[in-house]
Protein backbone atom coordinates (compact mmCIF):
# COMPACT_ATOMS: atom_id res chain seq x y z
CA UNK A 1 0.00 0.00 0.00
CA UNK A 2 1.19 3.30 -0.97
CA UNK A 3 2.09 5.37 2.03
CA UNK A 4 -0.01 8.46 3.03
CA UNK A 5 3.46 10.83 3.00
CA UNK A 6 4.76 9.75 -0.14
CA UNK A 7 1.27 11.36 -1.62
CA UNK A 8 0.84 13.70 0.47
CA UNK A 9 4.55 15.07 -0.85
CA UNK A 10 3.55 14.58 -4.98
CA UNK A 11 0.35 16.62 -4.49
CA UNK A 12 2.02 19.25 -2.63
CA UNK A 13 4.54 19.29 -4.92
CA UNK A 14 1.90 19.72 -8.43
CA UNK A 15 0.31 22.12 -6.59
CA UNK A 16 3.25 24.14 -5.77
CA UNK A 17 4.39 24.44 -9.42
CA UNK A 18 1.11 25.15 -11.01
CA UNK A 19 0.67 21.52 -12.62
CA UNK A 20 -3.14 21.21 -10.71
CA UNK A 21 -5.29 23.57 -9.01
CA UNK A 22 -7.42 21.12 -7.11
CA UNK A 23 -6.11 17.53 -5.36
CA UNK A 24 -9.00 14.86 -5.38
CA UNK A 25 -8.31 12.79 -2.37
CA UNK A 26 -9.63 11.26 0.72
CA UNK A 27 -10.04 13.57 3.98
CA UNK A 28 -9.84 12.92 7.53
CA UNK A 29 -12.95 12.78 9.49
CA UNK A 30 -13.63 12.44 13.52
CA UNK A 31 -13.18 8.55 12.95
CA UNK A 32 -10.40 6.35 11.48
CA UNK A 33 -12.97 4.83 9.57
CA UNK A 34 -14.58 8.19 9.01
CA UNK A 35 -12.92 9.13 5.52
CA UNK A 36 -14.78 11.19 2.68
CA UNK A 37 -13.51 11.95 -0.65
CA UNK A 38 -12.74 15.77 -0.62
CA UNK A 39 -11.41 18.31 -3.33
CA UNK A 40 -8.14 20.18 -1.60
CA UNK A 41 -7.06 23.37 -3.19
CA UNK A 42 -3.99 24.45 -1.03
CA UNK A 43 -1.09 22.99 0.10
CA UNK A 44 -2.03 23.28 4.27
CA UNK A 45 -4.95 21.34 3.93
CA UNK A 46 -3.37 18.68 2.29
CA UNK A 47 -0.82 19.01 5.12
CA UNK A 48 -3.52 19.06 7.81
CA UNK A 49 -6.57 16.78 6.64
CA UNK A 50 -5.44 14.08 3.87
CA UNK A 51 -5.25 10.67 4.45
CA UNK A 52 -4.73 7.42 2.86
CA UNK A 53 -5.08 4.41 4.80
CA UNK A 54 -7.08 1.39 4.51
CA UNK A 55 -10.63 2.80 5.15
CA UNK A 56 -9.80 4.43 1.63
CA UNK A 57 -12.08 2.12 -0.45
CA UNK A 58 -13.98 4.67 -2.12
CA UNK A 59 -13.75 4.87 -5.67
CA UNK A 60 -12.84 8.52 -6.64
CA UNK A 61 -13.64 8.53 -10.73
CA UNK A 62 -16.94 9.32 -10.50
CA UNK A 63 -16.47 12.66 -8.54
CA UNK A 64 -14.51 13.67 -11.81
CA UNK A 65 -17.30 14.37 -13.64
CA UNK A 66 -18.71 17.60 -12.87
CA UNK A 67 -15.11 18.83 -11.82
CA UNK A 68 -13.29 17.80 -15.25
CA UNK A 69 -16.41 18.43 -17.39
CA UNK A 70 -17.76 21.64 -16.22
CA UNK A 71 -14.74 23.84 -15.00
CA UNK A 72 -17.05 26.73 -13.86
CA UNK A 73 -18.42 25.13 -10.93
CA UNK A 74 -16.12 23.26 -8.76
CA UNK A 75 -12.85 23.68 -10.02
CA UNK A 76 -12.93 26.91 -12.10
CA UNK A 77 -11.07 28.45 -14.92
CA UNK A 78 -8.24 30.41 -13.77
CA UNK A 79 -8.55 34.17 -15.52
CA UNK A 80 -4.98 35.12 -16.09
CA UNK A 81 -3.77 38.72 -15.85
CA UNK A 82 -3.41 39.03 -19.83
CA UNK A 83 -6.60 38.23 -20.24
CA UNK A 84 -6.44 34.49 -21.26
CA UNK A 85 -7.80 31.47 -19.89
CA UNK A 86 -6.25 28.27 -18.30
CA UNK A 87 -8.50 25.56 -18.06
CA UNK A 88 -7.25 23.93 -14.31
CA UNK A 89 -6.39 20.64 -14.09
CA UNK A 90 -7.15 18.48 -11.36
CA UNK A 91 -4.96 15.50 -9.46
CA UNK A 92 -6.58 12.53 -8.51
CA UNK A 93 -5.48 9.41 -6.72
CA UNK A 94 -6.81 6.08 -8.23
CA UNK A 95 -6.16 2.30 -7.22
CA UNK A 96 -6.11 -0.33 -9.72
CA UNK A 97 -10.23 -1.10 -9.90
CA UNK A 98 -10.88 2.74 -10.14
CA UNK A 99 -8.97 2.92 -13.25
CA UNK A 100 -11.75 0.69 -15.33
CA UNK A 101 -14.36 3.34 -14.42
CA UNK A 102 -12.21 5.77 -15.07
CA UNK A 103 -11.31 4.70 -18.45
CA UNK A 104 -15.26 3.91 -19.15
CA UNK A 105 -16.12 6.95 -18.03
CA UNK A 106 -13.40 8.96 -20.25
CA UNK A 107 -14.92 6.54 -23.27
CA UNK A 108 -18.44 7.77 -22.55
CA UNK A 109 -17.05 11.60 -22.44
CA UNK A 110 -18.33 12.05 -19.31
CA UNK A 111 -14.76 12.86 -18.01
CA UNK A 112 -12.20 14.59 -19.76
CA UNK A 113 -9.00 12.85 -19.45
CA UNK A 114 -7.20 16.78 -20.42
CA UNK A 115 -8.35 17.85 -17.30
CA UNK A 116 -7.08 15.47 -15.20
CA UNK A 117 -3.77 14.01 -13.88
CA UNK A 118 -3.81 10.51 -12.58
CA UNK A 119 -1.79 9.03 -9.93
CA UNK A 120 -1.03 5.48 -9.19
CA UNK A 121 -1.69 4.19 -5.98
CA UNK A 122 -1.66 0.54 -4.49
CA UNK A 123 -4.62 -0.92 -2.58
CA UNK A 124 -5.04 -4.05 -0.66
CA UNK A 125 -7.28 -6.31 -2.90
CA UNK A 126 -10.74 -6.81 -1.21
CA UNK A 127 -11.01 -9.96 0.53
CA UNK A 128 -13.04 -13.40 -1.61
CA UNK A 129 -16.70 -12.71 -1.49
CA UNK A 130 -18.31 -15.73 0.32
CA UNK A 131 -20.35 -16.18 -2.27
CA UNK A 132 -20.35 -15.82 -6.09
CA UNK A 133 -22.59 -16.35 -9.11
CA UNK A 134 -21.74 -20.37 -9.75
CA UNK A 135 -22.92 -20.66 -5.91
CA UNK A 136 -26.63 -19.08 -6.53
CA UNK A 137 -26.62 -21.04 -10.23
CA UNK A 138 -25.82 -23.96 -8.55
CA UNK A 139 -29.82 -23.85 -6.58
CA UNK A 140 -33.12 -24.67 -8.44
CA UNK A 141 -34.68 -21.76 -10.11
CA UNK A 142 -37.29 -21.43 -6.80
CA UNK A 143 -34.29 -21.39 -4.32
CA UNK A 144 -33.09 -18.59 -6.09
CA UNK A 145 -36.28 -16.57 -6.66
CA UNK A 146 -36.16 -17.39 -2.53
CA UNK A 147 -32.74 -16.17 -2.02
CA UNK A 148 -33.19 -13.53 -4.33
CA UNK A 149 -36.54 -12.34 -2.30
CA UNK A 150 -34.96 -12.21 0.96
CA UNK A 151 -31.82 -10.62 0.41
CA UNK A 152 -33.59 -7.62 -1.69
CA UNK A 153 -36.12 -7.26 0.57
CA UNK A 154 -34.15 -6.16 3.28
CA UNK A 155 -32.97 -2.94 0.54
CA UNK A 156 -33.95 0.33 2.13
CA UNK A 157 -33.68 2.17 -1.23
CA UNK A 158 -31.12 4.53 -0.41
CA UNK A 159 -29.57 4.52 -4.06
CA UNK A 160 -25.89 4.05 -2.57
CA UNK A 161 -25.46 1.23 -5.20
CA UNK A 162 -26.78 3.61 -7.54
CA UNK A 163 -24.54 6.41 -6.52
CA UNK A 164 -21.09 4.73 -6.17
CA UNK A 165 -20.66 3.12 -9.57
CA UNK A 166 -18.90 4.20 -12.07
CA UNK A 167 -21.17 3.08 -14.96
CA UNK A 168 -24.05 5.49 -13.71
CA UNK A 169 -24.09 8.61 -14.70
CA UNK A 170 -27.14 9.84 -15.97
CA UNK A 171 -28.04 13.38 -15.35
CA UNK A 172 -31.77 12.74 -14.47
CA UNK A 173 -32.41 9.78 -13.38
CA UNK A 174 -35.35 7.56 -13.45
CA UNK A 175 -35.58 6.31 -9.96
CA UNK A 176 -35.41 9.91 -8.91
CA UNK A 177 -38.97 9.95 -10.46
CA UNK A 178 -41.12 9.95 -7.81
CA UNK A 179 -44.06 8.63 -10.38
CA UNK A 180 -41.78 5.69 -11.71
CA UNK A 181 -43.40 3.44 -9.28
CA UNK A 182 -40.21 2.00 -8.21
CA UNK A 183 -38.68 4.49 -6.36
CA UNK A 184 -40.73 4.39 -3.32
CA UNK A 185 -40.28 1.56 -0.93
CA UNK A 186 -44.06 -0.16 -0.67
CA UNK A 187 -44.00 -3.02 0.39
CA UNK A 188 -40.92 -5.65 1.44
CA UNK A 189 -41.83 -8.75 -0.74
CA UNK A 190 -43.53 -6.91 -3.61
CA UNK A 191 -41.76 -7.42 -7.01
CA UNK A 192 -41.07 -4.06 -7.13
CA UNK A 193 -37.68 -5.09 -5.05
CA UNK A 194 -36.67 -7.00 -7.59
CA UNK A 195 -37.65 -4.67 -10.03
CA UNK A 196 -35.61 -1.40 -9.33
CA UNK A 197 -32.48 -3.89 -8.90
CA UNK A 198 -32.61 -5.74 -12.08
CA UNK A 199 -33.57 -2.36 -13.65
CA UNK A 200 -30.38 -0.90 -11.97
CA UNK A 201 -28.33 -3.46 -13.35
CA UNK A 202 -29.74 -3.68 -16.62
CA UNK A 203 -29.06 -0.22 -17.25
CA UNK A 204 -25.57 -0.80 -16.81
CA UNK A 205 -25.44 -4.36 -18.74
CA UNK A 206 -21.94 -4.50 -20.88
CA UNK A 207 -20.51 -1.32 -19.38
CA UNK A 208 -20.01 -2.90 -15.62
CA UNK A 209 -16.96 -2.78 -14.70
CA UNK A 210 -17.02 -5.57 -12.29
CA UNK A 211 -15.73 -3.31 -9.31
CA UNK A 212 -18.02 -4.37 -7.05
CA UNK A 213 -18.54 -1.33 -5.08
CA UNK A 214 -22.35 -1.29 -5.37
CA UNK A 215 -21.96 -4.58 -2.80
CA UNK A 216 -19.51 -2.94 -0.91
CA UNK A 217 -21.35 0.19 -0.16
CA UNK A 218 -24.94 -1.61 0.25
CA UNK A 219 -25.77 -0.64 3.82
CA UNK A 220 -27.96 -3.72 4.23
CA UNK A 221 -25.15 -6.37 2.86
CA UNK A 222 -26.93 -7.02 -0.01
CA UNK A 223 -24.69 -8.96 -2.51
CA UNK A 224 -25.63 -6.82 -5.48
CA UNK A 225 -22.25 -7.29 -7.41
CA UNK A 226 -23.71 -10.76 -8.01
CA UNK A 227 -26.86 -9.65 -10.56
CA UNK A 228 -24.06 -7.60 -12.53
CA UNK A 229 -21.47 -10.40 -12.23
CA UNK A 230 -24.08 -12.94 -13.64
CA UNK A 231 -24.52 -10.58 -16.60
CA UNK A 232 -20.66 -10.24 -17.14
CA UNK A 233 -20.04 -13.57 -17.10
CA UNK A 234 -23.38 -14.26 -19.12
CA UNK A 235 -21.28 -11.86 -22.00
CA UNK A 236 -18.38 -13.72 -21.57
CA UNK A 237 -19.70 -16.95 -22.36
CA UNK A 238 -21.50 -16.02 -25.53
CA UNK A 239 -20.07 -13.20 -26.68
CA UNK A 240 -16.70 -14.05 -26.10
CA UNK A 241 -14.03 -12.56 -23.18
CA UNK A 242 -14.73 -8.96 -22.43
CA UNK A 243 -13.33 -6.68 -19.82
CA UNK A 244 -15.12 -2.87 -19.44
CA UNK A 245 -12.91 -0.08 -18.67
CA UNK A 246 -9.53 -2.46 -19.85
CA UNK A 247 -9.36 0.10 -22.52
CA UNK A 248 -10.68 3.32 -23.35
CA UNK A 249 -11.97 2.47 -26.98
CA UNK A 250 -13.24 -1.05 -27.30
CA UNK A 251 -17.64 -1.09 -27.55
CA UNK A 252 -19.49 -2.94 -25.52
CA UNK A 253 -20.57 -6.46 -26.79
CA UNK A 254 -24.28 -5.48 -26.37
CA UNK A 255 -23.60 -2.71 -29.05
CA UNK A 256 -22.61 -4.84 -31.63
CA UNK A 257 -23.09 -8.84 -32.77
CA UNK A 258 -22.40 -11.54 -34.48
CA UNK A 259 -24.10 -13.19 -37.50
CA UNK A 260 -24.20 -16.94 -35.18
CA UNK A 261 -24.59 -15.54 -32.01
CA UNK A 262 -26.37 -18.16 -29.92
CA UNK A 263 -30.34 -18.04 -29.52
CA UNK A 264 -31.67 -16.36 -26.86
CA UNK A 265 -34.45 -19.03 -25.57
CA UNK A 266 -33.12 -21.14 -22.46
CA UNK A 267 -34.94 -24.40 -22.93
CA UNK B 1 -59.49 -24.10 -16.48
CA UNK B 2 -56.47 -21.54 -16.32
CA UNK B 3 -56.43 -19.05 -18.88
CA UNK B 4 -53.30 -17.32 -19.07
CA UNK B 5 -52.40 -14.15 -19.98
CA UNK B 6 -49.97 -13.97 -23.01
CA UNK B 7 -48.55 -10.72 -24.38
CA UNK B 8 -46.59 -11.37 -27.67
CA UNK B 9 -44.61 -8.38 -28.91
CA UNK B 10 -44.34 -8.47 -32.76
CA UNK B 11 -42.02 -6.71 -35.38
CA UNK B 12 -44.61 -4.62 -37.59
CA UNK B 13 -42.97 -6.45 -40.63
CA UNK B 14 -42.53 -10.03 -39.97
CA UNK B 15 -44.49 -11.36 -37.42
CA UNK B 16 -47.42 -8.65 -37.24
CA UNK B 17 -47.69 -9.52 -41.13
CA UNK B 18 -47.03 -13.80 -40.22
CA UNK B 19 -50.11 -12.83 -37.48
CA UNK B 20 -52.40 -11.49 -40.22
CA UNK B 21 -51.98 -14.33 -42.60
CA UNK B 22 -52.25 -16.54 -40.02
CA UNK B 23 -55.97 -14.93 -39.82
CA UNK B 24 -56.46 -15.03 -43.39
CA UNK B 25 -56.28 -18.94 -43.59
CA UNK B 26 -58.33 -19.41 -40.45
CA UNK B 27 -55.60 -20.99 -38.60
CA UNK B 28 -56.85 -21.33 -35.04
CA UNK B 29 -54.61 -20.05 -31.77
CA UNK B 30 -56.12 -19.56 -28.14
CA UNK B 31 -57.30 -15.78 -27.58
CA UNK B 32 -54.99 -15.50 -24.73
CA UNK B 33 -52.50 -13.95 -26.57
CA UNK B 34 -52.76 -10.71 -26.81
CA UNK B 35 -50.42 -8.67 -29.31
CA UNK B 36 -48.59 -5.58 -29.05
CA UNK B 37 -46.79 -4.34 -32.71
CA UNK B 38 -43.70 -3.06 -32.63
CA UNK B 39 -41.68 -1.10 -35.57
CA UNK B 40 -38.63 -4.10 -35.12
CA UNK B 41 -37.82 -6.48 -32.30
CA UNK B 42 -35.15 -3.84 -31.51
CA UNK B 43 -37.76 -1.84 -30.05
CA UNK B 44 -38.50 -3.69 -27.31
CA UNK B 45 -36.89 -2.04 -24.42
CA UNK B 46 -36.19 -4.79 -21.85
CA UNK B 47 -38.50 -2.59 -19.31
CA UNK B 48 -41.63 -3.81 -21.53
CA UNK B 49 -41.46 -7.45 -20.41
CA UNK B 50 -40.85 -6.79 -17.07
CA UNK B 51 -43.74 -4.15 -17.00
CA UNK B 52 -45.56 -6.76 -18.85
CA UNK B 53 -45.28 -9.79 -16.15
CA UNK B 54 -45.86 -6.92 -13.20
CA UNK B 55 -48.99 -5.80 -14.34
CA UNK B 56 -50.17 -9.44 -14.55
CA UNK B 57 -49.18 -11.13 -17.85
CA UNK B 58 -48.01 -14.91 -17.38
CA UNK B 59 -46.07 -15.38 -20.31
CA UNK B 60 -44.09 -12.75 -22.56
CA UNK B 61 -42.66 -13.84 -26.40
CA UNK B 62 -40.92 -11.56 -28.43
CA UNK B 63 -41.48 -12.53 -32.27
CA UNK B 64 -39.69 -10.67 -34.93
CA UNK B 65 -37.91 -11.15 -38.38
CA UNK B 66 -35.35 -14.29 -39.02
CA UNK B 67 -31.82 -13.04 -38.51
CA UNK B 68 -30.46 -11.55 -42.00
CA UNK B 69 -33.86 -10.36 -42.67
CA UNK B 70 -34.30 -7.37 -40.55
CA UNK B 71 -36.01 -4.28 -42.53
CA UNK B 72 -33.49 -1.98 -40.93
CA UNK B 73 -30.47 -4.77 -41.61
CA UNK B 74 -29.52 -5.30 -38.35
CA UNK B 75 -31.92 -4.93 -35.63
CA UNK B 76 -32.85 -8.30 -34.49
CA UNK B 77 -29.12 -9.44 -34.28
CA UNK B 78 -28.95 -6.64 -31.31
CA UNK B 79 -32.45 -7.73 -30.11
CA UNK B 80 -31.23 -11.40 -30.05
CA UNK B 81 -28.04 -10.30 -27.70
CA UNK B 82 -30.17 -8.30 -25.50
CA UNK B 83 -33.17 -10.88 -24.83
CA UNK B 84 -29.77 -13.65 -24.58
CA UNK B 85 -29.11 -11.42 -21.30
CA UNK B 86 -32.14 -10.42 -19.99
CA UNK B 87 -33.82 -13.99 -19.90
CA UNK B 88 -30.37 -15.48 -18.41
CA UNK B 89 -30.52 -12.45 -15.91
CA UNK B 90 -34.49 -13.50 -15.30
CA UNK B 91 -33.52 -16.74 -14.83
CA UNK B 92 -30.86 -16.47 -12.16
CA UNK B 93 -33.40 -14.08 -10.25
CA UNK B 94 -35.56 -16.97 -10.17
CA UNK B 95 -37.99 -16.29 -13.36
CA UNK B 96 -39.08 -19.96 -14.81
CA UNK B 97 -37.18 -19.97 -18.52
CA UNK B 98 -39.56 -20.83 -20.38
CA UNK B 99 -41.98 -17.71 -19.54
CA UNK B 100 -40.18 -15.67 -21.79
CA UNK B 101 -39.17 -16.79 -25.41
CA UNK B 102 -37.92 -15.21 -28.77
CA UNK B 103 -38.96 -16.66 -32.07
CA UNK B 104 -38.18 -15.63 -35.24
CA UNK B 105 -41.67 -15.42 -37.82
CA UNK B 106 -41.28 -14.44 -41.01
CA UNK B 107 -44.44 -12.93 -42.84
CA UNK B 108 -44.84 -16.09 -45.11
CA UNK B 109 -44.96 -18.05 -42.27
CA UNK B 110 -48.72 -17.83 -41.09
CA UNK B 111 -48.80 -21.51 -40.23
CA UNK B 112 -45.41 -21.08 -37.81
CA UNK B 113 -47.20 -18.13 -36.30
CA UNK B 114 -50.27 -20.72 -35.11
CA UNK B 115 -48.44 -23.24 -34.22
CA UNK B 116 -45.39 -21.26 -32.26
CA UNK B 117 -48.56 -19.46 -30.09
CA UNK B 118 -50.06 -22.66 -29.72
CA UNK B 119 -46.87 -24.64 -28.15
CA UNK B 120 -46.13 -20.87 -25.83
CA UNK B 121 -49.78 -20.88 -24.60
CA UNK B 122 -49.84 -24.85 -23.62
CA UNK B 123 -46.51 -24.40 -21.53
CA UNK B 124 -47.66 -21.50 -20.25
CA UNK B 125 -50.55 -23.63 -18.78
CA UNK B 126 -48.11 -25.95 -17.73
CA UNK B 127 -46.56 -23.67 -15.60
CA UNK B 128 -49.34 -22.25 -14.40
CA UNK B 129 -50.13 -18.52 -13.07
CA UNK B 130 -46.89 -15.89 -12.44
CA UNK B 131 -46.70 -15.36 -9.02
CA UNK B 132 -43.64 -14.57 -8.81
CA UNK B 133 -43.23 -11.62 -10.75
CA UNK B 134 -46.69 -9.61 -10.27
CA UNK B 135 -47.77 -6.60 -8.46
CA UNK B 136 -48.45 -7.33 -4.90
CA UNK B 137 -52.00 -4.80 -5.53
CA UNK B 138 -52.60 -7.43 -8.57
CA UNK B 139 -52.39 -10.67 -6.20
CA UNK B 140 -55.94 -10.12 -4.31
CA UNK B 141 -54.85 -12.04 -1.46
CA UNK B 142 -53.90 -15.11 -3.47
CA UNK B 143 -50.81 -17.39 -1.84
CA UNK B 144 -47.97 -18.28 -3.53
CA UNK B 145 -49.10 -22.28 -3.81
CA UNK B 146 -46.47 -23.27 -6.50
CA UNK B 147 -43.45 -22.19 -4.15
CA UNK B 148 -42.23 -24.43 -1.42
CA UNK B 149 -43.36 -24.17 2.36
CA UNK B 150 -39.55 -22.10 2.59
CA UNK B 151 -40.56 -19.45 -0.15
CA UNK B 152 -43.63 -18.51 1.60
CA UNK B 153 -41.43 -16.84 4.50
CA UNK B 154 -43.10 -13.66 4.05
CA UNK B 155 -46.13 -14.44 5.46
CA UNK B 156 -45.26 -15.24 9.25
CA UNK B 157 -48.52 -14.54 10.53
CA UNK B 158 -49.83 -18.19 8.30
CA UNK B 159 -49.61 -21.12 9.95
CA UNK B 160 -47.87 -23.88 7.28
CA UNK B 161 -52.02 -25.73 8.04
CA UNK B 162 -53.68 -22.99 7.46
CA UNK B 163 -51.59 -22.50 4.05
CA UNK B 164 -52.78 -25.65 2.84
CA UNK B 165 -56.23 -25.23 3.75
CA UNK B 166 -56.25 -21.41 2.16
CA UNK B 167 -53.73 -22.69 -1.00
CA UNK B 168 -57.23 -23.28 -2.95
CA UNK B 169 -59.12 -19.61 -2.82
Amino acid sequence: MTSEKELKQKAIALLNDGTVTAVLGWKKGLFDEDVTPYVFRTASEIENDFVYNGYCSANLAKYLVPISTRPNGINPVIQNADGTKTTPKTLVFLKEKDKLGFNLLVKEHRVNADNVVVVDVDFPASPTPNITVADIEKLSVDERFVFWKKELSRCIRCNACRDICPACTCEKCIFDNPKSEISQKVASDNFEENLYHIIRAWHVAGRCVGCGECGRVCPEHIPLHLINGKIIKEINEDFGEFQSGADSKTNSPLLTFEKDDPEANLF
Amino acid sequence: MFKPKIVAFCCNWCSYAGADLAGNNRLEYPADVKIIRIPCSCRLNPTFILRAFGRGADGVILCGCHPGDCHYSTGNYFARRRMKVLFSLLNFMGIDEGRTRVEWVSAAEGAKFAATMNEFVEKIRELGPNRKLTDLRLRDGEKDEHLSEQANWGDENVLPSERAAGGAE
